[in-house]
């Protein structure tokens, strides 16, 4: 009996083990997770609209209809990358994610204080190799870190009404994402 | 024999305990370090990237990209001030005040996150549509059936879920539950 007992305290305390590993773990083994379901519609190094959602599909869910929305899917290997989209009427804002879908970083449009928002993408260790005077000039310029080498930058503009939808959809056009 | 048998029975225990508790957490669980306000919840730590191990793993499972914090919050209710599960046969009225925020809008959502179809294809309100009264306060109808004013249909689904999202605002990591002013969400009639 006593035996059976202590059978199973090991089986419950390895259960604790097996249940904080798949936790951590499941971030990486997702199939379905917001950047996988992107990665099929969106070009690496490249700005994709998306569709707005609909009742029958939303490629990724809980998205906010007032929104458009445009997605960048990054990928810093073979360098930094330079964005820039010009603010839409009412309200512009781009967000960060790391491939495993973690919010690290975002800005809007009065955040940025211009008529565009340009920024610099690229990993700490691209960062440490900017040249010594490039850092002083740096001030001026809006440099994000991403912890990992992919990612996605999320630019949304909002339709304060369905009427406006299409100037939202058109400053979303202009935003750029290019490598170099 | 013996040791083989224990093994495979504690190696079974393992896996049925980790297994289901991961499970259970990630369906049933709610998520901890929230900011709670009447029905509403939001959970703004995980807008950051010190969100925890635990909501890391709900967001991986369900698809959804969580807002930003330099962004803004989003707030979401499962059920009214009374506790009572939402649901898409009643006309439940929304009303009140939203917290500072430069835009904010209110979307209703089918539990797994898809918007639900009606006639008139609105499945929301942003803070610039939204009919309001003299002192700025404003009443939602959330209901089957046409409404006069601002109507929000549920297409006669059973659950739906409200999700209130306020843009470029003071509200964050930092926040306190008592600083907040939600609009309050209150059943009117249910068949």
């Amino acid at each position: 009996m006593i035996r059976i007992a202590l059978w199973l305290l090991g089986g419950v305390l390895l259960g604790g083990i097996v249940h904080l590993g798949t936790v951590l773990w499941l971030p990486d083994l997702a199939t379905q997770d917001a950047y996988s379901r992107l990665l099929p519609v969106a070009p690496v190094n490249a700005v994709t609209p998306v569709t707005a959602p609909t009742p029958e599909s939303s490629v990724v869910p809980f998205l906010d209809p007032a929104f458009a929305m445009a997605v960048c899917r990054y990928d810093l290997t073979n360098g930094p990358l330079k964005f820039s989209v010009p603010v839409s009427p009412a309200y512009t804002s781009v967000s960060f994610y790391t491939r495993n879908d973690v919010a690290y970083y975002a800005i809007n449009d009065r955040a940025a204080g211009r008529r565009v928002i340009e920024l610099e993408l690229m990993t700490t260790e691209q960062r440490g190799d900017l040249p010594g005077d490039e850092e002083v000039t740096a001030a001026d310029r809006l440099i994000v870190e991403s912890p990992t080498l992919t990612g996605l930058i999320v630019i949304k503009a909002l339709a304060p009404e369905p009427g406006l939808m299409p100037a939202a959809q058109t400053a979303l056009t202009a935003a750029k994402c290019v490598q170099g | 024999m013996r040791l083989l048998l224990g093994t495979l029975f504690a190696l079974g225990v393992a896996a049925l305990v980790g297994l289901g508790a991961t499970w259970l957490a990630l369906t049933q669980g709610q998520a901890f370090g929230g900011l709670s306000v009447g029905a509403w919840s939001a959970w703004p730590r995980h807008g950051t990237a010190s969100i925890d191990p635990y909501a890391r793993a709900m967001v991986a499972r369900s698809g959804q990209l969580p807002v930003g914090s330099g962004d803004g919050i989003a707030f979401q209710a499962r059920h009214d001030d009374s506790g009572a599960l939402l649901d898409g046969r009643c006309d439940i009225v929304v009303s009140g005040m939203t917290p500072q925020a430069r835009y904010w809008t209110i979307t209703l959502y089918d539990p797994d996150g898809a918007l639900v179809a009606n006639s008139v294809q609105r499945h929301g309100f942003t803070s610039h549509e939204v009919v309001r009264r003299a002192n700025g306060s404003f009443e939602i109808t959330v209901s089957p059936r046409s409404r006069a004013g601002n109507w929000l249909p549920t297409g006669g689904v059973e659950r739906y879920l409200l999700v209130l999202r306020l843009y470029d605002t003071p509200i964050g990591v930092a926040t306190r539950g008592r600083e907040v002013t939600m609009p309050a969400i209150t059943r009117r009639s249910c068949p």
